[in-house]
This record gives structure tokens, C-alpha cells and sequence, in this order.
């Protein structure tokens, strides 16, 4: 399957310093049991960007997206084949500890899934189990900070030790991601971070996307068109387990290469 | 292209070409109106033309309202959202169209006037011309077809040929006889009206281009309007005289 390259961007403009990509996939398939979700993915994920995965339900974009940290290996009859760079490191490598990978690479779900801790808990969690913190204070700084980067902090700060549980949907998931970024994360992985919210907390997650994508490289998965399109600057559209076009964001959304893809973002197929 | 899975998402769609298509043929019959009633000195129909002129402007009051309400309800992407843009675009152009034929027939009044000029001749088949331009873009649109239109915009450059050379036998003409300059003024204003004409049906082509292929027409098109550049003198009218 041919895949519809991108157009040139501004990273190879002569005399710009050309960036590796932070993940770089190749080949990768994925199994469960005898069936074949993914096949052969190729995707490179650019450093402090946002790259969104698009495609109708079941053509493989969760399953690429939990290869990224290794997520899979949770799943009993899940497979991975092919081969994912982190930093220019196999992810699967024998010296790889995948605890340590999650924490590098982080991860926010659909429904929002906070501890059954106090808010600051939640988010001390992390950084104390993976020997981040030296001493109280600074668990305090790495916890006030993840809050405030989370855009969350003005809103929790005099009630730091009330249930993470009694957020509104909203609160919670950037409690969510305050939690994945105290562990100090190169990558955030997020599937469907906005499904359960109402569109004002959906808006607060997408701005704090767009702020996140300075210190972090993000990928983001969405059954909202209109979201990729706001958040993301690469979008790779997935059907049928396979990539059928990766390319600029306002490229794909105003003129695809692949029929298939205008058809997809067009709503002429589901 | 396939249909929508939301029906009425086509029936908009379909909406927007019909009242292109609606406003488009309207634009087409006023210039052909406007210079046959130059050309008979017919004011009646001049008149007819003129009164006629708030139709098209209310089809683009339509269109523009239905592309707003498309962009607001539908959010459309990619082809859809070209189609809706060009649409907004190309109402602009015709409904300029109907402005300048309503031009065009407002003068035969004045015209009919003082004595016919022998340059005038040249003002209907000019009209012809611009009225087939028009004409091939909007069945380049309906067909959507990029190599119509592309051949549309380039063959603008004969319209501009001609208005350029009627811009200077009008000078010369002008220059022999003071007693001409009335019908000659008219006459210049009335080509000029049909060379803009013949400017927006290139325009449409581009949107039309741009429609099916989603990048602009790249290539900078002929331009024969070299008026700009036109002077006359005695010498040059006794030079060449009446040629």
C-alpha cells in the first residue's frame, strides 16, 4: 500500500537544523491472537509537536498508539512485530524496562481515571515511586508545578488533600495529566482525552495541548475531526489497520492526497 | 465523489450549485441584452436590462447566506469546504458581471444620442466573445472540469486584444473629429465594461480550478490589455488612417 507523503515543511529548509523524529516506527504490526489489527505502520512523531490519529472505529489507531509505551504488553494474546525508536532507541530492547518507558512515555485515557488519593497524592504518586524527589519540599515544588503546567492549580490549590474522585470530569483529566507530567515525561499519549468532556473543558484541554507541545511531544488520538484539525500540526489517517496518509494538518483538512481520506474527513463513509 | 452520509449535507450542496448555476445564466443573458441594445440603440430593452439587475444581486444575498450557514452547521473539509468557498467567490464575480452590464445598457440612452461611430462595430463581437467566456466557465464549474477553465482564462487575452485595439482606433477617431467624442467616450466605457467582464470569467476559472485541484492556478495568465500604454496624436492618426 503506497502511502501519500507530506509536503516539505520548514524543517527542511536549508540551513534550518534538521530534528529526528522523537518515535520513529517501522514495520510494525500487531496481533491479536490470529488477527492482524496493524499492519506494517511506518509513522514518524516529531519532537514538540502535535500529531493526531484519525480513522473510524476498529482501524488501529489505539492499538498503534498503546505500541508507544508498550501498553500492549499488558494484553495476554497481543503481539508486537516491527520495530519503534524512541530517541533513536529500540523500545523493546532486551535493556528496556518498561516501567521506566511509561514514565518517559505517559499516557492519558478516555474516561478519566484518578487515584482514589487526595489530589496531591495522585499527583505525588508518580515521582516518589520512580526516586524522583529528594525530600518534602521538593515533592511539594514537583507537585505544584505539574499542577500549574496542567492548568489545574489555580482551582485545587486550597484543596490539595480532597478526594482527586470529586473533580468535575474536566478537573480530573488535567489531574490526569498533571500526574503523567510529574514523572517528568518526554512523550504524552492521549487517547480520546476529550470524549467524556463538555466542549468548555474539552476547549481548557485543547489550549493546554498547545501549550503542553513546547516542553513535550504529544500524540494524540480523536474520533473529532474538527479537534485534530484544531490541536494537531501532523495528522496520520488509519483504516483498516493500516496508515493511508500522513501529512501538515491544514494540508490533510483542506486537500488529501488519498480519496479514501477525503472521504473519511468528509463524512461520505463512517 | 460519493454522496454524504447525511442526506441534506448533499441537498445543500445541490442548492448551491443550482443558484450558481441560476445566477450564472442571469449574467449571462445581461451582457448579451446589454450589448444587443447598444448595438439596435434599443433603449426599451436598455431599460428592461437595467430593472433586471436586482435579481443577481439578491441571488448573491442568497448564496452568500447559505455559504455562512454551510460553514457554520456543517463544518465542511477538504473538497466540501472548497466547493463552498468557490461558491462564495464566483457569486461575487457574476454578480459584478450583472453590474457591468447593467453599465453597459445605462449609456444607450446617450448613444442613441448623437451619430454612430464606425468603431462600434467592433462592441458586439467583443460582446460575443465575453458572453462565450462566461458561458464555458460556468459549464467549466458545473462540470467541474480544471482543463475547461484553464482554456477559459487563457483565451481572456483575445478580449483584452481586441478592447486594447478598439481603445485605439476610439482615440484616432477621436482625434479626427471633436463631433466624436461623445459616442466615442460612451463607446470606450462600454468596451472597458466588457474587457472587466472578460477579467472576472478569469477569475472564475481560477476558483474553479482551485475547486477541483485544491492549489491555485499557478501559472500567471496571458494579459493582452496593453491600453495603458495607447496615446495618439494627429501624426499618428494621419499615419494610420483609418487602417
Amino acid at each position: 500500500m503506497e502511502i501519500v507523503t507530506d509536503v516539505p515543511t520548514s524543517e527542511t529548509v536549508p540551513g534550518l537544523r534538521q530534528v529526528p523524529p522523537k518515535i520513529t516506527s517501522t514495520g510494525v504490526a500487531v496481533y491479536y491472537g490470529d488477527k492482524k489489527a496493524l499492519k506494517e505502520v511506518d509513522l514518524d512523531i516529531n519532537e514538540n509537536e502535535v500529531t493526531a490519529l484519525i480513522g473510524p472505529s476498529g482501524c488501529g489507531k489505539s492499538t498503534y498508539l498503546r505500541c508507544l509505551n508498550r501498553m500492549n504488553d499488558t494484553i495476554d494474546i497481543c503481539r508486537v512485530e516491527g520495530q519503534i525508536l524512541l530517541d533513536g532507541e529500540d523500545i523493546y530492547g532486551k535493556r528496556v524496562d518498561p516501567v521506566q518507558l511509561r514514565a518517559r512515555v505517559g499516557m492519558v485515557f478516555q474516561k478519566p481515571n484518578p487515584f482514589p488519593k487526595s489530589i496531591f497524592d495522585n499527583v505525588a504518586y508518580g515521582p516518589k515511586i520512580h526516586g524522583l524527589v529528594r525530600d518534602k519540599t521538593d515533592l511539594e515544588e514537583i507537585v505544584m508545578n505539574s499542577l500549574e503546567r496542567a492548568g489545574l492549580v489555580g482551582e485545587v490549590r486550597d484543596r490539595l488533600h480532597e478526594p482527586g474522585t470529586g473533580l468535575s470530569g474536566g478537573q480530573q483529566q488535567r489531574l490526569c495529566i498533571a500526574r503523567a507530567i510529574a514523572v517528568q515525561p518526554e512523550v504524552i499519549l492521549m487517547d480520546e482525552p476529550c470524549s467524556a468532556l463538555d466542549p468548555i473543558a474539552t476547549a481548557k484541554i485543547e489550549e493546554l495541548i498547545d501549550e503542553l507541545r513546547e516542553n513535550y511531544t504529544i500524540v494524540i488520538v480523536t474520533h473529532s475531526m474538527q479537534q485534530a484539525a484544531r490541536v494537531s500540526q501532523r495528522t496520520a489517517f488509519f483504516h483498516l489497520g493500516e496508515i493511508v496518509e500522513v501529512g501538515e494538518t491544514p494540508q490533510i483538512f483542506t486537500n488529501p492526497g488519498d480519496e479514501r481520506t477525503q472521504g473519511y474527513i468528509t463524512g461520505r463513509f463512517g | 465523489m460519493t454522496e454524504h452520509i447525511v442526506k441534506s449535507y448533499d441537498t445543500d450542496l445541490a442548492h448551491l450549485n443550482d443558484l450558481i448555476a441560476r445566477m450564472g445564466g442571469l449574467a449571462e443573458k445581461q451582457l448579451a441584452d446589454a450589448v444587443q441594445s447598444v448595438f439596435k440603440r434599443d433603449a426599451d430593452l436598455a431599460l428592461r436590462t437595467v430593472e433586471s439587475d436586482p435579481r443577481i444581486d439578491e441571488l448573491e444575498l442568497e448564496i452568500d447566506a447559505l455559504v455562512v450557514r454551510m460553514l457554520a452547521l456543517r463544518q465542511p473539509m477538504a473538497d466540501d469546504l472548497r466547493e463552498v468557498i468557490a461558491a462564495l467567490k464566483i457569486s461575487s464575480d457574476l454578480e459584478r458581471v450583472g453590474d457591468y452590464a447593467a453599465n453597459i445598457a445605462k449609456r444607450v440612452k446617450a448613444l442613441s444620442l448623437v451619430p454612430l461611430v464606425k468603431p462600434a462595430h467592433v462592441i458586439p463581437r467583443m460582446g460575443t466573445l465575453a458572453q462565450a467566456q462566461i458561458r464555458r466557465v460556468l459549464d467549466a464549474y458545473a462540470e467541474r472540469n480544471a482543463e475547461k477553465a484553464v482554456e477559459v482564462r487563457n483565451a481572456d487575452e483575445e478580449v483584452d486584444e481586441m478592447y486594447t485595439s478598439l481603445f485605439r482606433e476610439l482615440l484616432t477617431y477621436m482625434m479626427e473629429d471633436p463631433r466624436h467624442i461623445s459616442a466615442c467616450t460612451h463607446l470606450l466605457f462600454v468596451a472597458k465594461n466588457i474587457e472587466r467582464i472578460g477579467d472576472h470569467a478569469t477569475n472564475i476559472a481560477e476558483y474553479v480550478y482551485f475547486l477541483v485541484h485544491g492549489t491555485p492556478l499557478a501559472e500567471e495568465r496571458p494579459k493582452g490589455d496593453n491600453s495603458a500604454t495607447v496615446v495618439s496624436s494627429p501624426e499618428a492618426a494621419r499615419k494610420q488612417g483609418n487602417a
